[in-house]
Parts: C-alpha cells; sequence; structure tokens
C-alpha cells in the first residue's frame, strides 16, 4: 500500500513528503486546491492539510528506522533534543511564518485585507526565535547536534516561504550561523526534489 | 541522578513534567523559578530556556527545555529501561499517541492559553482581560471536545486502551479549565470525556503534583 499525501502544492504536506524522500519511502499524491476547498474556507483547508504533519514524520522516521537517512539521532538524549527542537519550530517559529503567508500571500487571493499591525508583529516574533537559533547554531551544526535531523527538515517547507514569495530573506541571510544552516538544508537532494516535483504555488 | 527540574508549580508546562517523572518514577528537586516577578526572563534562566520559559531540566549532564519534548524523553528512557511504558507498545500504537500530543498542541493548547492569559495572567498584571476573546475561545472548544468526545467514545484512553503521555499531557490545561477557567460544564456535558478526566485526574501521581506547596 503506497502512502497517499494530499495537497502536495503546500507546506505542511511538503513536510511529510521531504520525510518521505528522505526516508526512501514510495508516495502518491492526490491534489487539493486551497481556494476551491470543498466547502471549507482557505484558512480551514490549509489547518486540515497540516493536521499532525509532524506526528506523521516522526511515525514514518520511526517505522523506516533502518533504511535512508536517520533522522532520530542515534541516542535517547540525542532524539530528546530533536523532540525539543521540532517543539520549538511548532510554538516558536510556524506560528509567526504560518501567520505571514496567511497575511501576504492567502488573503490577497481571497480578497481580504491583510493587517499591517499584525505582520509587524509576526515578523518581531519571528526575528527573536531567530536570534535564538543563531545563537544555537554557533555551538553546533544543525539544531539538535551536527547531524541533520527531523528537527530541521521540519522548518524546511515553510522557510521556503520567506527567500522567495514573501521576500524576507534577509531574516536569514542577516544571521550569519543561521543563513550557513538554511544554505545547508535547503540544497539537500530530497527538498530539491520536492520543489521539482511540486513546486510551491504561492 | 536526581533531575533537576526548573520551574514553578502553579504554571501548567513545569506541571506537565513533574508528573510524568512521578508515573515514571524518575526522582527529582524542583528549582522555583519566580515566574510573577519575571525570573524567567532573566540571564539566568535565559541559558536555560533561550525563550525565557519555564520548565527546563539538567539531568547530569544532559540539558532540555519543552515540556512535551522532556515527557517523551523521559518516557522512551523508562520504556527502554524495562520500566513504565507510557509511549505505547506497537510503532502504531505510539503514532496514535504521537497524533493526540500533537492535537494537544495545535487544537486544545491554544485556545486554554489564550483564556489563561484573559482570565489570570493579565488581570495579575492589573490589565483588563478580553471577555469577548474568552467566549470566542469557549465557542472553538466545543467544537475541539467534540472530537475529543467522538474518539473517548471508542477507546478508553486517547492513544489506546492504556494511559499515556497524550493523556498525561492534558491534565495541566484541563485543570484550567475546570477550576480558575470555570468551565467544568464542558467537560461534565460529555459523558466520556468526564469519566476520562475523572479517572486521569485521580491518578496518583497527579495528586501528589496537585499537593506540592505553592
Amino acid at each position: 500500500m503506497v502512502v497517499k499525501v494530499y495537497g502536495p502544492d503546500y507546506a505542511c504536506p511538503k513536510r511529510v513528503i521531504l520525510c518521505l524522500i528522505e526516508k526512501e519511502i514510495d508516495y502518491e499524491t492526490v491534489d487539493v486546491d486551497l481556494l476551491k476547498g470543498e466547502h471549507l474556507s482557505p484558512q480551514a483547508m490549509i489547518l486540515k492539510l497540516c493536521a499532525e504533519s509532524r506526528a506523521i514524520i516522526r511515525y514514518y522516521a520511526e517505522k523506516y528506522r533502518s533504511q535512508g537517512s536517520e533522522l532520530l539521532g542515534k541516542t535517547i538524549e540525542e532524539r530528546g533534543l530533536i523532540e525539543q527542537w521540532l517543539d520549538v519550530e511548532a510554538h516558536n517559529f510556524q506560528p509567526p511564518l504560518y501567520d505571514l503567508v496567511y497575511q501576504l500571500l492567502i488573503n490577497p487571493k481571497t480578497g481580504v485585507a491583510s493587517d499591517p499591525k499584525r505582520i509587524q508583529e509576526d515578523e518581531e516574533k519571528l526575528a527573536k526565535t531567530l536570534d535564538v537559533y543563531e545563537k544555537r547554531l554557533s555551538v553546533s551544526k544543525y539544531l539538535a547536534s551536527d547531524t541533520f535531523s527531523l528537527a530541521d527538515l521540519s522548518h524546511i517547507p515553510f522557510s521556503n516561504y520567506l527567500v522567495t514569495t514573501l521576500k524576507k530573506g534577509y531574516l536569514i541571510r542577516d544571521r550569519k550561523n543561521v543563513s550557513r544552516w538554511w544554505d545547508d538544508i535547503s540544497s539537500r537532494p530530497s527538498w530539491k526534489k520536492v520543489l521539482e516535483l511540486h513546486p510551491p504555488v504561492f | 541522578m536526581v533531575v533537576k527540574v526548573y520551574g514553578a508549580t502553579y504554571a501548567a508546562c513545569p506541571l506537565r513534567v513533574m508528573t510524568c517523572l512521578f508515573e515514571l518514577g524518575f526522582q527529582f528537586d524542583l528549582i522555583k523559578v519566580d515566574l510573577q516577578s519575571g525570573e524567567q526572563k532573566q540571564p539566568q534562566n535565559l541559558l536555560r530556556q533561550p525563550f525565557g520559559q519555564v520548565p527546563s531540566i539538567e539531568d547530569g549532564d544532559f540539558k532540555l527545555f519543552e515540556s512535551r519534548a522532556i515527557i517523551r524523553y523521559y518516557a522512551a528512557k523508562s520504556a527502554s529501561q524495562g520500566g513504565t511504558n507510557l509511549l505505547g507498545e506497537t510503532l502504531e500504537e505510539r503514532a496514535l499517541v504521537d497524533q493526540w500530543m500533537e492535537v494537544e498542541v495545535n487544537n486544545y493548547n491554544p485556545l486554554i492559553y489564550t483564556m489563561v492569559l484573559q482570565l489570570v495572567v493579565l488581570p495579575q498584571q492589573g490589565q483588563v482581560g478580553d471577555m469577548e476573546l474568552v467566549q470566542d475561545c469557549k465557542g472553538k472548544l466545543e467544537k475541539v471536545l467534540d472530537v475529543y468526545e467522538e474518539r473517548l467514545s471508542k477507546s478508553k484512553y486517547l492513544g489506546g486502551e492504556r494511559f499515556t503521555i497524550a493523556d498525561l499531557t492534558h491534565l495541566p490545561n484541563t485543570r484550567f479549565l475546570v477550576e480558575e477557567g470555570g468551565m467544568e460544564d464542558l467537560i461534565k456535558r460529555r459523558k466520556n470525556l468526564h469519566n476520562w478526566w475523572l479517572d486521569i485526574s485521580s491518578r496518583p501521581s497527579w495528586l501528589k503534583v496537585m499537593d506540592l506547596p505553592k
């Protein structure tokens, strides 16, 4: 039975696809159009596609432990640090970035006015988080350790918006270690494949 | 080795960690961080938790923050040592445990967190909470709790037939809902949810944590 991933155009499903490619797992995709979503608003659709993507990647990283890249660390302690940075991503990185995507990329498509005050607050929150990352990445090659893990992987799809359509790449470029880390993780063959097979739609 | 837990007995996230450590039998010392005076934002604590929050732990040389990462770590450690397994037995059970932990993060915690801010934190700082926002959260919470009710009509605990960290992680926020939140009726009106709450909140580990001096 081949894994089916819904909505490959969007960031959260890309998180799952990235993990599947890293673990050399076959998958199929089912297209979903955010703006024509089955009686659901674009906001509800995105939440549906995002739901539990981190649980899904944990499952596949664990189930296929013996093949592809090791994404869960070698020791229980390393796994602990990976979980820590996955939680940091969920609480401190994705929420303001998700809101920026919403305000600046999705709202215009649905004719909803954006809120400049919120955009500024989102950017400030994200900047504070990236300051923490800058410090961490000055002593560690990747977030959890010196090996690429699920914690780094989880950041890639949404970060891509920063350096492309959100035009806020400076948030990454202005930080030496974050910049080095981003160049490294975004040049992985798995991410290049994701961009090639499922180019972002906004 | 005794684990050092930095936090407070009246804050949700440290409670999550302490309950888990009691469940698993890992000894710990609570080192109090004075949240009222903002000690968590001071340089000393920022070294332990760069976002200026609690809890964080020190276990010998090993340091960790983010309460859910901490409980996952100790659950994994316990299971690997042949101790109590709160992670789930099979890979599929563990995935369901992960799923419901994510549900708590994405759908439950944000609503409760907003209400705690409006009903407790802001008034403590001499500001007025936004009651309209609280009502809005309550409305959204009704829908979320319907999902939990449906799940618990099919399974004794969230992950399956066994108590796991998926249930444990809900204890602190649900306590708030029932007590300071004054919204016990949201739980009581849902039969399976109510039975589940009565079950998990009567566990010795939770009672022990509730008994810790404030």
